[in-house]
């Protein structure tokens, strides 16, 4: 599937061509490669077809099913979706189905989009390969060899193969804009608080922040602007002053003050150091003024981030537990089956994430370690803020390398947790962000740019992505 | 207590009565049948977030106003431990900011216990044991309600300013009694929307404090006294063995009237407070804590006081029967009572003895009636008190036609005095000592002119005709 999503819905809305007609392209996309890239955890297949048989007949009817209508979307299986398996990667959830409907997906169904099921990702969104998944990994459609990135790895590789124009991720390190970058996607972390997270299974309750994939900036913006708004059901949720990302597209950087962060670029290989510097002369030549800026507390954000997410996650993982859903191991007692259950259900990722979010929230322990990192947090935030006052956004890499090979670090949690290095200060900050593509590197792999802006300056993203779009090296 | 004294402080959990949980929209009843006021946040499914019931908020900040706290901006946080009633395996709870702090309780007779504390939290699911031990150790199976799963409870951690079990007694029955004016709670123990905690320790006076021990789930207040003594008792009694307190957790086991040790492994618990981030600070604003203050109902000590203002005796005895009225929430009929015209002295004495608060109250004018026509002497004590219980089956009756159905037409005083006259005759011996001087046959008089009339004579006027014969 080529066209964008916007096309897609614009010609099922004129009658121009069916969702019926969509949907079966796209199932018949991943029949055709997905036993080898193993984007999905499952295709709901009967459902998606019945879905495009009423927002056509909607069509027919003379009602307009909404900006999506029609569009085909891969969710990221740690959505919930009534009475559809819900796994988070995990074998712990086997058999769960939800008796409920995440905010977004009830957003996104009424706007037209049509779900066609749920995609793989590291177990319960930590790590950043897919290699966590207790289904096995995905792959990079540019190179099979090769990782797609993740934890949103499999919702990466249904856009990047062409089952779906459009799919969410969730982004808690930089879960969704990792992998865009290593498939050659845009990927979008909002502010945090402007998307609603009822119905997310939580990693990091703080940090965690749903987006979409898409391969084109405006395809994100369409469906980001169905996502976003204020959701009562989620107390973190804000409540109004959600910027316009539609009319943001065409407004051009002219004049626009663009940081280029030294500490979003050290330690990348030097052939992205050399595409964001592309990026930033493709900016230059629109209008913008580039301004080289160092800010060196971004640098403590992955030893903040691996002790908050961890510490969180530690206390939202605790209730899989074998008592009332999922997996249980059967034993004498309860205390035994508890941790038969944990013991079983849970991969090896998982496990030291919550020995060491227990440590770091244990008595005699918590203000060394999560007090220190809470602190560490407020920095690196204040830090943000006062960059803010010279320039309106920052640029710099999405990743330090591209796409790696599977197994090449899954050995060395360190080396894998480094990935994540240029990604991290925007969720510690609830900030939002975007990976562009933007060329590739000597192997042929995507290589990724960075925007950051201040929290509820998304627009400003869609500003500075959509100019570095048409400026895209071929 | 071998010159020991106990020291005493109480955690009160106490359920508020929302119509719907802390957290979510399912209905706060208890009695249900299992499981059926359940969502995907009061069971914790993934996925689901916590929404903060702001009548909730309102309702602990009523307590924390009733109870003299300071009330301020505050958040919650998370209590990780794991049990099976609990389907998050994290309480939502506070922590080191709870929304009230530093107050003030003042028992009836004029002592004040420091409220350290009244915080927010959720309820867990209700286990049932089957089998075995009938606790979750050694049980067969276990069953769990999550209907109570959510509810939201304010948790009352006073000082530890008391000093024997009827004090602690007397101080959950004060708060009890502010709870339920202020509208939080229906303040029921026996169904457990009010549950206690006891730390005792003991010491001699003008020592530190001993080495406490935590009972728990104390729930009434006969069972909370009788904790607390036994408890203290033991603690000496280990004492003067030479043994040594250990810091623990008790059960108070009410047939065999003695607490027992409930320490297990799971017990140390390291319970991993941080700042729930699925939830904003509870910030409210200053206008909103005053608009509650504004509308707070007058609180127990004010009621009483109210009372006490009316009678014309202070003494303990009344005090005890006006802290009853009041504690019954009957002083509102009592009060108009006296307003249309009922003796305040009778009408305290009568409500507090002889009407059930929790059943059917005679109207106010059926009260007043009866304690004006007790107190002319148209009706006995007895017979008032008579009266009164058939006005539970007719409210509105009128008292005087009530008397007369129940045959308590008043003996004329021609026949009263020839009744007297029969039983002078017929206790000639008790006659003479009681003419003599014995004050104390004047009971017995009474007694043998009643039982002659079958309770129809009115004791005053016996009493009037004992006297005049006497002299």
């Amino acid at each position: 599937m080529t066209e964008s999503a916007s096309k897609i819905a614009s010609d099922v809305r004129s009658g121009a061509r069916t969702a019926a007609s969509t949907v079966k392209e796209s199932l018949d996309a991943i029949a055709a490669r997905d036993a080898e890239l193993h984007a999905f955890l499952y295709v709901d297949d009967l459902g998606a077809r019945a879905a495009a048989i009423v927002v056509d007949a909607a069509i027919e009817a003379g009602r307009d099913p909404g900006p999506l209508a029609g569009v085909p979307l891969a969710l990221k299986d740690n959505l919930c979706v009534r009475g559809v398996a819900t796994t988070c990667g995990s074998k712990i959830l086997n058999g769960w189905k939800p008796p409920y409907t995440a905010t977004v997906i009830e957003r996104l169904v009424a706007a037209g989009a049509i779900p066609i099921g749920k995609t793989n990702l590291d177990e319960f969104a930590m790590g950043s390969s897919t290699e966590n998944s207790a289904f096995g990994p995905s792959r990079n459609p540019h190179d099979t060899s090769k990782v797609p990135g993740g934890s949103s790895g499999g919702s990466a590789v249904a856009v990047a193969a062409g089952y779906v124009p459009v799919s969410l991720g969730s982004d808690t390190g930089g879960s969704i804009r990792q992998p865009a970058a290593f498939c050659g996607l845009v990927g979008y972390k909002p502010t945090y608080g402007h998307v609603s997270r009822y119905g997310l299974v939580a990693f990091s309750s703080s940090l965690d922040q749903i987006g979409p994939f898409a391969n084109t900036v405006g395809d994100a913006a369409l469906i980001s602007t169905v996502i976003c708004g204020h959701d009562p059901a989620d107390s973190t949720s804000l409540r109004d002053g959600y910027p316009d990302l539609m009319g943001a597209l065409e407004r051009g950087v002219a004049g626009l003050r663009v940081g280029l962060c030294s500490d979003l670029l050290d330690g990348a290989d030097d052939e992205i150091v050399a595409q964001v510097r592309a990026a930033a002369q493709v900016l230059e030549a629109a209008g913008a003024e580039i301004i080289d800026i160092a800010i060196p507390e971004l640098r403590l954000g992955l030893s903040a981030y691996y002790l908050l997410a961890p510490a969180e996650a530690s206390s939202n993982l605790a209730r899989y537990d074998g008592v009332r859903f999922g997996l249980r191991v059967e034993r004498d007692d309860v205390a035994a089956m508890n941790v038969a259950t944990r013991t079983a259900g849970f991969g090896a990722e998982v496990k030291r994430r919550i020995m060491l979010g227990t440590y770091a929230l244990s008595a005699g322990y918590y203000d060394a370690y999560y007090g220190q990192a809470q602190k560490t947090r407020r920095l690196i935030t204040n830090a943000l803020d006062n960059a803010y006052a010279s320039v309106d956004v920052l640029l710099g890499a999405t990743t330090p390398t591209t796409a790696f090979g599977f197994g090449d670090k899954v050995a060395d949690p360190m080396s894998m947790y480094l990935s994540d290095l240029f990604t991290i200060p925007t969720n510690l900050a609830g900030h939002p962000a975007i990976s562009v593509p933007f060329g590739v590197g000597a192997t042929g792999m995507p290589i990724g740019v960075q925007i950051l802006a201040p929290g509820r300056k998304d627009d400003l993203l869609f500003q500075v992505g959509a100019v570095l779009e048409k400026g895209a090296p071929a | 207590m071998n010159g020991y004294e106990t020291i005493i402080g109480l955690e009160v959990h106490c359920e508020l009565k929302t119509a719907t949980k802390l957290f979510c929209g399912c209905p706060n009843m208890f009695g249900d049948e299992p499981n059926t006021n359940c969502c995907p946040v009061c069971v914790g499914l993934p996925g689901s977030l916590p929404v903060l019931n702001e009548r909730a908020v309102e309702f602990a900040i009523r307590i924390g106003l009733a109870l003299n706290c300071e009330v301020r901006w505050s958040n919650f946080h998370r209590k990780n431990y794991f049990y099976p009633d609990m389907p998050k395996d994290f309480q939502i709870s506070q922590y080191d900011l709870p929304l009230n702090s530093n107050g003030t309780l003042e028992l009836p007779d004029g002592t004040v216990i420091g409220i350290t504390r009244a915080h927010m939290e959720e309820d867990t699911g209700k286990s049932t044991h089957l089998g075995g031990s009938g606790r979750i150790h050694g049980a067969d199976s276990s069953l769990i309600d999550y209907n109570r799963s959510g509810v939201p409870l304010v948790e009352i951690v006073s000082e530890p300013d008391m000093r024997s079990g009827a004090q602690a007694r007397a101080y959950v029955a004060e708060l009890r009694a502010i709870l339920v004016a202020v509208g939080a709670t229906d303040g029921r123990m026996e169904e457990g929307s009010m549950r206690v905690d006891a730390n005792v320790s003991v010491r001699k006076p003008g020592e530190p404090f001993g080495t406490r021990c935590e009972i728990k789930n104390l729930n009434s207040l006969r069972s909370l006294q009788r904790a607390i003594e036994f408890e203290a008792l033991r603690q000496v009694d280990a004492l003067e063995s030479g043994e040594r307190i250990i810091q623990e957790t008790r059960h108070w086991d009410e047939q065999a009237g003695r607490t027992g040790s409930m320490r297990s492994k799971e017990e140390a618990n390291d319970y991993r407070y941080f700042p729930e981030p699925d939830l904003v600070p509870l910030a409210p604003s200053d206008a909103w804590i005053e608009q509650i203050r504004s509308a707070l109902p007058a609180l127990p000590k004010e009621r009483r006081a109210r009372l006490l203002a009316l009678v014309d005796k202070s003494d303990s005895a009344t005090i005890d029967l006006v802290a009853t009225v009041v504690d019954r929430e009957l002083d509102d009929l009592v009060i108009e009572a006296v307003a249309s015209g009922a003796p305040a002295q009778l009408a305290v004495t009568r409500a507090a003895n002889e009407l059930d608060a929790g059943g059917v109250l005679p109207s106010t004018a059926s009260f007043a009636a009866t304690c004006q026509m007790e107190a002319a002497g148209a009706l006995s004590a007895t017979q008032a008190k008579a009266v009164l219980a058939a006005l539970v089956d007719e409210p509105n009756a009128d008292p005087k036609e009530l008397a007369s159905r129940l045959g308590f037409e008043q003996l004329s005083e021609d026949s009263l005095g020839a009744t007297i006259e029969e039983v002078i005759g017929a206790n000639a011996d008790e006659w003479s000592r009681y003419v003599g001087g014995d004050d104390k046959l004047a009971q017995f008089f009474i007694g043998k002119v009643m039982a002659a009339t079958k309770g129809k004579a009115n004791g005053k006027a016996v009493i009037a005709e004992l006297q005049a014969r006497r002299n």
